[in-house]
């Protein structure tokens, strides 16, 4: 079986490990994974800021990066959302219509693709950990199972945490028109994480988790953040 | 003259006829909130000071109110989860989905039916274009009748177009009738959110403010002595009142008739007592037949707070016929534009479809968090990020922030009893608003996709951005970021190597 896996641009600025960790998962599980040198990003900032052209511009870059059979594989809720759910919308009547909607067919979430194939990345994993069911994951790609079901698979205890499905309050540009809310937002997940037993948050999706543990470094929460790739690979 | 409602943070549990006073706020506050437009009269129509932001630290700061809003939205929230396994609510949204679509779609026909059979009611339809049009309609109508006061019931459509203020600018008294408007009134707030409008105050505050009013400590600070109390004021109100003035949940084409739901029976005492009732209604607040309402004042209540079915259901048509018991004399049913009918075949067409439950409002985490007030618009949260600008226009101050504030977490649109998907559509009201800050912003993504569309220039970006992370970070943080980071860094730091060392 032979994959494109998408970087995400998060994790190529802030998180190098994350993409890489999703490559090694996959590969012990037997995948061919293709990383598309020419990838950028799936032009989620420029589209939730409302400039929908910009983030056409980009999209229509990555839409050609990854064309092809393949499935495409993405270690982010949110960025396989983007695709799944926004590029059709956002290439409605335009001339990539269709190969929008081919791309938004092919994609996938990293765990959701292990889910879907059966596929074991099977390794110990150390320390209980707790689990945040990042928006996106929840409600656009519609799935909190799966990551669980690797987790479980991989050895690692998850703790639940109180209210796992409510927004911790990072949302992109939000983040930063809004810093008041999405900090008070960030620190009741932070403590919520804690108080579930586990030191360890994990996410599939970066951008909560860099939002979480920056809250809890600024707080004096003494919490860890790991992607589920990266457990998945430890 | 601000918000009397004595909040925490001034001292709970005031003396009685003496407004609390604002205590001074810590160095650095600003005094945003709201304020009242005018002095007296107790009419709850405000200016909004500060920018949302702004406002959203104010609230913040209020502990009380967290804690106010933070009790009653668990509990709905609790008991609407009940209801969605009981009653099978995500089977019955599908259908209450489908009826608002059709309901839209047929958005004229409906309108021209619905206005003939209240006519043949007997009753009065007046097609108001705007606000200013069915403010100018129910003064005249006051003043032609020599009303001097007018008995308000359950209507956002009323604080929308601001006939508290037309009506006192007439020197008509308002009166607001249900429990929660009549303590916004006292307080001189607005309400926080569309079915609940007093939710962001507790029962210490509620009790200040009737001593108040009454001016006397003799009012029972339980929560039965506060609304028999509050009974016994606004019965002496319906004597006096000339007119009634109701919203409209539905109204029914088919055969002319409002519904209007509530829980208090206020509402019936407005519809009924007074010689005159005038219904406003939302000109998209109409389905075609009575199988179409029966489903949606099912869904209604269930959504909006996990009720089964509202206490009092009123279904209105027409003025008081011979031979029967009670009524008033003259039904007038307005129907308001107000930019609505603009919004058909749009992509912000299916907003039309909000029944106005409330279910939007507490799910959103914003909203949970600062409450109704600080949106500074007659409908908050995720709803009303959405219809505000709309209604008042791309360049108008709302459009400027209040879609942005949101993480676009989804929980909105899946809280939704006709499944508006109010993400996308505040994604859209995002990209319509042409307000300055989104000038300049759409000049920054216009730099971000000329590099970020070419894998060369993208990655020389990337380069460049990790080498400014490690060198502003020490000991694996960077606490100050500089450009748009600095928002970032305002209450969080960025991990500068992953995974982030603690
Ligand atoms: S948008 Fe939906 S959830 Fe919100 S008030 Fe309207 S009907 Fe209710």
């Amino acid at each position: 079986m032979r994959v494109m896996l998408m970087r995400t641009c998060l994790s190529e600025a802030v998180a190098p490990s994350v993409w890489k960790s999703s490559r090694r998962v996959l590969e012990r599980c037997g995948v061919d994974v293709k990383v598309p040198r020419a990838q950028t990003c799936c032009s989620q900032p420029a589209w939730t800021a409302g400039h929908p052209d910009q983030a056409r511009a980009v999209a229509r870059h990555t839409i050609v990066v990854f064309s092809g059979p393949e499935e495409v594989v993405v270690p982010s809720g949110s960025c396989a959302g983007m695709v799944v759910h926004g590029y059709p919308e956002m290439f409605k009547g335009q001339p990539e219509e269709e190969a929008a909607l081919d791309l938004a067919r092919r994609t996938i979430e990293l765990t959701q693709f292990l889910a879907k194939h059966d596929l074991d990345p099977g390794r110990g994993s150390r320390g209980p950990v707790t689990m945040h069911d990042s928006c996106h994951m929840l409600r656009v790609m519609d799935e909190s199972q799966s990551p669980r079901e690797a987790l479980a698979k991989a050895g690692c205890e998850v703790r639940e945490m109180q209210h796992t499905d409510r927004c911790c309050g990072f949302g992109g540009v939000f983040a930063i028109n809004f810093p008041e809310l999405s900090g008070r937002l960030g620190e009741e997940k932070a403590r919520a994480a804690i108080e579930s037993g586990a030191r360890e948050v994990v996410s599939c999706d970066l951008g909560c988790l860099m939002h979480i543990v920056g809250v809890a470094h600024r707080q004096g929460i003494p919490l860890r953040a790991r992607h589920v790739a990266e457990v998945l690979d430890r | 003259m601000r918000s009397r409602v004595p909040h925490a943070h001034r001292g709970r549990g005031a003396p009685a006829g003496n407004p609390p006073a604002r205590a001074p706020r810590s160095r650095g506050a600003r005094q945003v909130s709201t304020r009242k437009r005018r002095g007296d009269g107790g009419v709850a129509y405000l200016d909004v000071q500060g920018t949302l932001r702004e406002r959203t630290v104010d609230a913040l700061r209020d502990r009380t109110l967290r804690g106010n809003l933070d009790s009653a939205t668990t509990s709905w929230g609790e008991s609407r989860d009940a209801m969605r396994s009981d009653y099978g609510l995500d089977e019955m949204r599908e259908r209450a989905r489908e009826i608002r679509r059709s309901n839209i779609r047929n958005l004229p026909a409906l309108l021209s039916e619905m206005q003939a059979k209240v006519r043949e009611a007997g009753g009065t339809v007046v097609r108001a274009v705007d606000g200013a049009e069915a403010c100018r309609y129910i003064t005249g109508l006051a003043q032609a009748r020599g009303v001097k006061v007018v008995a308000k019931s359950k209507s956002m459509a009323t604080e929308e177009i601001k006939l508290n203020e037309a009506l006192e600018d007439a020197r008509i008294e308002v009166v607001e009738t249900d429990l929660g408007e009549w303590i916004l009134q006292l307080a001189s707030e607005h309400p926080s959110h569309i079915i609940a409008p007093a939710v962001h105050l507790n029962r210490e505050q509620v009790a200040a403010l009737f001593r108040e009013e009454a001016g006397t400590d003799d009012v029972p600070d339980d929560r039965e002595g506060l609304v028999a109390h509050a009974r016994v004021r606004l019965r002496e109100k319906f004597a006096e009142a000339g007119i009634g003035v109701s919203g409209v949940n539905l109204g029914v084409a088919s055969t002319g008739t409002v519904c209007v739901l509530e829980n208090e029976g206020n509402a019936r005492l407005v519809t009924s007592q007074p010689r005159i009732h005038v219904a406003v209604m939302g000109m998209e607040r109409v389905v075609a037949d009575w199988d179409e309402a029966a489903h949606i004042l099912q869904v209604l209540p269930m959504a909006a707070i996990g009720q089964d079915a509202a206490n009092y259901v009123n279904l209105i048509t027409g003025p008081r016929r011979d031979g029967e018991a009670d009524g008033p004399e003259e039904f007038h049913l307005v129907i308001i534009d107000g930019g609505r009918g603009a919004l058909r075949g749009t992509e912000f067409e299916e907003a039309l479809s909000c029944i106005r439950c409330g279910a939007c409002l507490y799910s959103c985490p914003m909203w949970r968090s600062v409450g109704g007030q600080a949106y500074g618009s007659p409908y908050s949260g995720p709803i009303g990020a959405v219809i505000t600008p709309l209604l008042e226009g791309p360049s108008s101050p709302a459009s400027r922030d209040l879609p942005f504030m949101s993480s676009l977490c989804g929980a909105c649109g899946e809280a939704c009893p006709v499944g508006i998907p109010l993400q996308d559509l505040l994604v859209r009201a995002r990209a319509r608003s042409s307000s300055p800050a989104t000038r300049k912003s759409g000049m920054a993504f216009r730099a971000w996709s000329r590099l970020w569309r070419r894998p060369s220039t993208y990655r020389a970006w990337m380069a460049g951005w990790r080498l400014m992370l490690r060198a502003r970070g020490k000991d694996g943080w960077a606490t100050d970021l500089p450009g748009p980071g600095a928002g970032w860094t305002q209450v969080r730091d960025m991990p500068t190597r992953w995974p982030p060392r603690r």
